[in-house]
Parts: C-alpha cells; sequence; structure tokens
C-alpha cells in the first residue's frame, strides 16, 4: 500500500513535470482569473460591513446582517423585487417561444427566397448595440418627430401619447424589443435541429398522407423539444439576472414605478445620493446567491430530466 | 430530390404555405422596417423630419445629417477610441482565450478538471457591480485606457467553445505522433493548434470584436474622462439622454435647428452601426457555426 502511493506521487509529479508548458500558458489566465474574478468575491465582505472610504475593504467595521435586513424592510424591496421577477419571466416565456415558432415555420416553408430573406433578416439586429437599440426606440416612438407619432397623427388626427413615458408600457417594450433583435439569432439552435432530424420519417409520413402541419406535431416539434427543455432551464436559472444595460437606458423618471430593478437599484445605492457602498453590495449579493441557488437547483432537474447539464 | 418535391400537395398543405408566406413576410417587415426608417430618415432633410414626412424612403435627399456627424468632435474622439478599444482589445482577448483554452483542452494535465471548474463558477456566480468598481479602483485602472482592455480578457463562454472545438476536432493521435517527433507543448500549439483552428478563432474574433465595438458597461462605470470616452457613450448621450450640443448643428444655412438635431441622431445610428455591418456578410456563415459549437456544451 505505501509502495503503491509512493509510485503514484512519483507518478504524478513526473505528470505534472511533463505538463510544465502547459502549466506555463495557463499561468497568466490563472492569475487573471483570481484577480478579476475571485478577490471581487472576497470584497463581497463589505456587504456584512460599514465600508468607509478611508477604511477599505478590509478596515471598516462589521456591522453583521445589518444591510440585508434594512434591505427587506425596505418599502422598495417588494418593488424592485417584482419589476424584476416580471420582466425576466415575461422575456423567459417569450424569448422561448417566438424562436421556436419561427425555426418551425421557416423550416415549413417551401418558398427559399423568403426563407433565406427572413432568416438574414432576423439575424442582423442581434449585433446592434443595446445603445444604438434604445436609441432607435426613443427616436421612432417619440410622439412628435418619431414615426410612431406620424402614424399615430394621421390616423387618429391627435397627438400621440408617451409611450416610454408609460410604466405599464415598459415591460412590453423591454421584451419585444429584445424579440425583435435576439429571436432570430436564438433560433439558429432550433433550425439546425430540424435540419438534423430524421427524413426518413418525413417521407415515411408523407406517403401514409400526413400533411404538413401534422408532420410538424408529430415530428417537427417532438424533435425540438429536448433543446427547448434545456435552454429553459437554463434560463430559469437566471430570472433574476436583468441587463442592467438595457432596463437602464431605457428607464426615465415617468417609467421608474416598473423599471426600476434589483440591478439599476443596486447602481443607485451606490452612485447616486447618499452612496452607501455596504448597503448596495448587500442588494447585489442576495441577488447573485439568488440566482446561484436558483441555477444550482435547476441544474440538478435538468439533470434528472433531460440527462443533460452544464456542470 | 426535387421530384420528390413536387409530388401533389394536398391542399391543407398549400394553404399552409400561404399562410406561412403571408407570415414570414410580415415578419420581415417587421424586422426591416425600423432599419429601414432609420437609413432612411438620415439621408432626408430636416425640414422633411421634422415635418414628419418621411414614411418609407428618403424625402428630399440629403447629408446634412452626416455632414452634422463629421462636424462633432465627440463622435470623432469616440470612433477613434471605439476602433483602438475593438482592435487592441480583441488581440488581448484571442491570446488570453487560447492559451487558456488549449491547455485545458488537454485530458493529460493534472488539476485540468479543477481549474475547468474554478473558471466555469465564475459564470454563475461574481462580486457584483461594486466590489468589481473597488478592485478597479484599488488596481488604479479607473479612468485608463486598461479598464476598457483588461478586465474583460477572457469570455469565459468563448473560451469554452474553443476548448471544446480543439477537442473535438484535432485528433489525440497527432499530439502523439508529434511528441515522438521530439515537438514541445508550446511548439505544437503553435505549430499545430493554431492552425487547424482557423473556425473557432473566426467565431470568437467575431464575438470579441462585435463586444468591444457594442461595449458601454464598463465605460460608463470606470471612465470619466471624456478624451478617452468609446463612441457608445457619446451615443448614448445624444440618443437616449437628448443632450445635442450647439456645436453640432451650428451651420449658418441651417434654417432647421431643431430638425437638424433629429437627422443628426438617424445619421449617427447609422454610423455607428456601419462597422458592424461591415463585417457582417462576412461571418454570416460563421457564427452559425459558432452556436453549433458552443451548443454541444450546455
Amino acid at each position: 500500500m505505501k509502495k503503491l502511493n509512493k509510485n503514484y506521487y512519483k507518478s504524478l509529479g513526473k505528470r505534472i513535470y511533463r505538463g510544465r508548458q502547459l502549466y506555463l500558458l495557463l499561468a497568466l489566465p490563472l492569475i487573471y482569473m483570481v484577480v478579476f474574478s475571485y478577490v471581487p468575491m472576497f470584497g463581497l465582505q463589505i456587504a456584512f460591513k460599514h465600508y468607509t472610504f478611508k477604511g477599505g475593504i478590509w478596515g471598516s467595521d462589521w456591522v453583521g446582517l445589518k444591510n440585508f435586513i434594512k434591505f427587506f424592510g425596505d418599502r422598495n424591496f417588494s418593488t424592485t423585487l417584482i419589476n424584476t421577477l416580471r420582466v425576466s419571466l415575461y422575456s423567459l416565456v417569450v424569448g422561448t417561444f417566438v424562436p421556436i415558432f419561427l425555426a418551425l415555420a421557416l423550416n415549413c416553408l417551401n418558398h427559399n427566397g423568403i426563407k433565406k430573406t427572413v432568416q438574414t433578416l432576423t439575424y442582423i439586429p442581434h449585433f446592434i448595440s443595446v445603445v444604438v437599440l434604445i436609441g432607435m426606440m426613443t427616436q421612432m416612438f417619440n410622439p412628435i418627430v418619431g414615426i410612431y407619432g406620424n402614424i399615430v397623427q394621421a390616423i387618429t388626427g391627435h397627438r400621440a401619447v408617451d409611450i416610454l413615458g408609460i410604466p405599464k408600457a415598459f415591460p412590453h417594450l423591454y421584451v419585444w424589443s429584445g424579440v425583435w433583435q435576439n429571436a432570430g439569432f436564438n433560433s439558429i439552435i432550433y433550425i439546425a435541429a430540424l435540419a438534423g432530424s430524421d427524413q426518413d420519417l418525413h417521407e415515411a409520413a408523407q406517403i401514409d398522407g400526413a400533411t404538413r402541419l401534422q408532420r410538424v406535431r408529430y415530428i417537427d416539434i417532438p424533435t425540438i423539444i429536448p433543446t427547448a427543455i434545456i435552454l429553459l432551464i437554463l434560463n430559469a436559472g437566471k430570472v433574476m439576472t436583468v441587463g442592467f444595460e438595457k432596463v437602464f437606458l431605457l428607464q426615465n423618471s415617468l417609467n421608474i414605478n416598473y423599471s426600476e430593478v434589483i440591478s439599476t437599484y443596486v447602481y443607485k445605492q451606490a452612485f447616486g445620493s447618499g452612496s452607501n457602498f455596504s448597503y448596495s453590495t448587500a442588494i447585489g449579493m442576495f441577488n447573485s446567491v439568488v440566482n446561484l441557488i436558483l441555477i444550482t437547483s435547476v441544474n440538478k432537474i435538468s439533470k434528472k430530466v433531460s440527462d443533460s447539464s452544464l456542470w | 430530390m426535387a421530384k420528390a418535391k413536387k409530388v401533389k400537395r394536398s391542399g391543407a398543405d398549400q394553404r399552409l404555405e400561404i399562410c406561412l408566406i403571408i407570415i414570414m413576410s410580415i415578419i420581415g417587415v417587421i424586422m426591416l422596417y425600423p432599419l429601414l426608417i432609420v437609413v432612411s430618415t438620415s439621408f432626408s432633410s430636416a425640414s422633411a423630419v421634422i415635418s414628419g414626412k418621411v414614411w418609407l424612403f428618403p424625402v428630399d435627399f440629403s447629408l446634412e445629417g452626416y455632414k452634422a456627424v463629421f462636424r462633432t468632435n465627440d463622435v470623432l474622439i469616440g470612433y477613434r477610441n471605439s476602433l483602438f478599444y475593438m482592435v487592441v482589445g480583441t488581440v488581448i482577448n484571442l491570446f488570453m482565450t487560447l492559451i487558456t483554452a488549449y491547455p485545458l483542452s488537454r485530458d493529460d494535465l493534472v488539476g485540468q478538471g479543477i481549474i475547468m471548474k474554478l473558471f466555469t463558477f465564475t459564470m454563475i456566480f461574481g462580486g457584483g457591480m461594486i466590489p468589481n468598481y473597488l478592485l478597479m479602483k484599488d488596481l488604479g485602472l479607473l479612468n485608463t485606457v486598461w479598464v476598457m482592455l483588461i478586465p474583460g480578457a477572457i469570455s469565459v463562454y468563448n473560451m469554452i467553445i474553443t476548448r471544446t472545438f480543439i477537442k473535438s476536432n484535432i485528433p489525440k493521435e497527432m499530439l502523439e505522433a508529434a511528441q515522438i517527433d521530439g515537438c514541445s507543448d508550446i511548439q505544437y500549439f503553435i505549430k499545430m493548434v493554431l492552425p487547424l483552428s482557423g473556425a473557432v478563432i473566426a467565431v470568437i474574433t467575431l464575438y470579441y470584436a462585435i463586444g468591444h465595438w457594442n461595449a458601454y458597461f464598463s465605460a460608463f462605470m470606470y471612465l470619466n474622462d471624456k478624451e478617452l470616452y468609446p463612441l457608445q457613450i457619446f451615443l448614448k448621450n445624444i440618443l437616449v439622454s437628448n443632450q445635442v450640443e450647439a456645436d453640432m448643428i451650428v451651420d449658418e444655412q441651417v434654417q432647421s435647428v431643431e430638425g437638424i438635431a433629429e437627422v443628426l441622431k438617424y445619421s449617427l445610428i447609422v454610423v455607428a452601426v456601419v462597422p458592424v455591418m461591415i463585417i457582417y456578410p462576412f461571418v454570416q456563415k460563421h457564427f452559425v457555426k459558432g452556436v453549433m459549437i458552443g451548443a454541444v456544451k450546455g
């Protein structure tokens, strides 16, 4: 037993030595990873402290769970949480079904010209920046000089209302602009799955007199369901993550009741008036921890249900 | 195959095809219209825009908007900076990603699994906004060029795509043969792995380059020197916050100041998106491939 151990370590040492050049390559990335990903995790301790610029991360006084308790008692707690969930669940549902629908429809279509054109057109917006997307929306939904304003004026004869300022319109604007931007790109994976589906099955079904719609129902949809389930589950693990940039850019003082999500609230607590780094970090940390729990449990479910998981 | 397709289609199928053509055409129009209206407006005259005459194509074709854009010093600064961040940043990204992905693609490397887990974990958990901000401050990166280049040097997602590609496309036997010939790991990486990874390098170059061009958040958080701002910050100020400064629109021949401010915005959108759209046709087939490589794992 002892001998075996010794041999094991000897050969382990040998294997490590043999990989020396690979470790050399990895040295820089490892330093990078530690500094830029793991060091900030230690910075999370300020969520349990009263951060002062003088004391810094390590020198500030501990306050225990005070910041978390403050957040749970904050009157904005439920509002930001509900706003976050509203926007993300809405995106999750729409963002899952629209690409599937698009892929199925494109797959069914025999007209190659339209197929190619629509495919190309739906990919384009994916690479437009969020700033430009919001800029386009600001311009086009302008009630006075935007195309939306022009259309409403032409049809009703009245000046249009400012959609961007209506709180209830915010989730719809957020989600559907996201669909416009990403549905095409997100459908690629389903289109590829459909292209790889069993052609014999289609032929057999055709011979038996199945209509195209029946083949969609009994062949195409079952083909993409595994992919859809995995993506849905993985995305479900991110429901507490609403991108900061887009919400922040689309936000204004009029729609704030619906558009203040956790990430924008975190930003304002830190850099707005009455800047409080510790409180802000606590809110952010609450969000990340919930996310972590969600994605881990969802990953477990995914492993059980579909045999595929992130790790 | 062509013959098989022509085999009599039932009435139901024909109706479906017609429905689909209609639906797809509508979707095509929805996709295209916002893009078209931006381009058309950018080439229209200020007075036509302000009086709402532009519906589809440019009205009173004019380049006023573009002239105003290129008179704007901010836009030029932003353009220059964004190009710099994109080129240098992407080079750093590629270097870092490749030297991470290759060693981690080697199953015989001791500790490969653990290192991989450490990288993957950073995808699902992180310090968040404030600890990151404090880190940049402590490292002295705030308000420097480096803050736009270093913090995102490795995208773990792209690294995994690259690793998966190397693992599944470069046969192990080749490494064994090279080792017998006395090839070291670094030599093998440079002479064999890199040349054979062209496809995946193209994909991640695209992702990184567009990511840099579109990046807004880090500049917004960490920069406050106008000379360092990327284009996206100026875009935000002009398009979203509507800060159109007098020097952009003052021109002796301009009658409608308000109108030119509007056209300027549309022209600016076009100018900002052009670099991405130039790359687009060349890479369209690659990114489909990229999605597929990425889909192999997860």
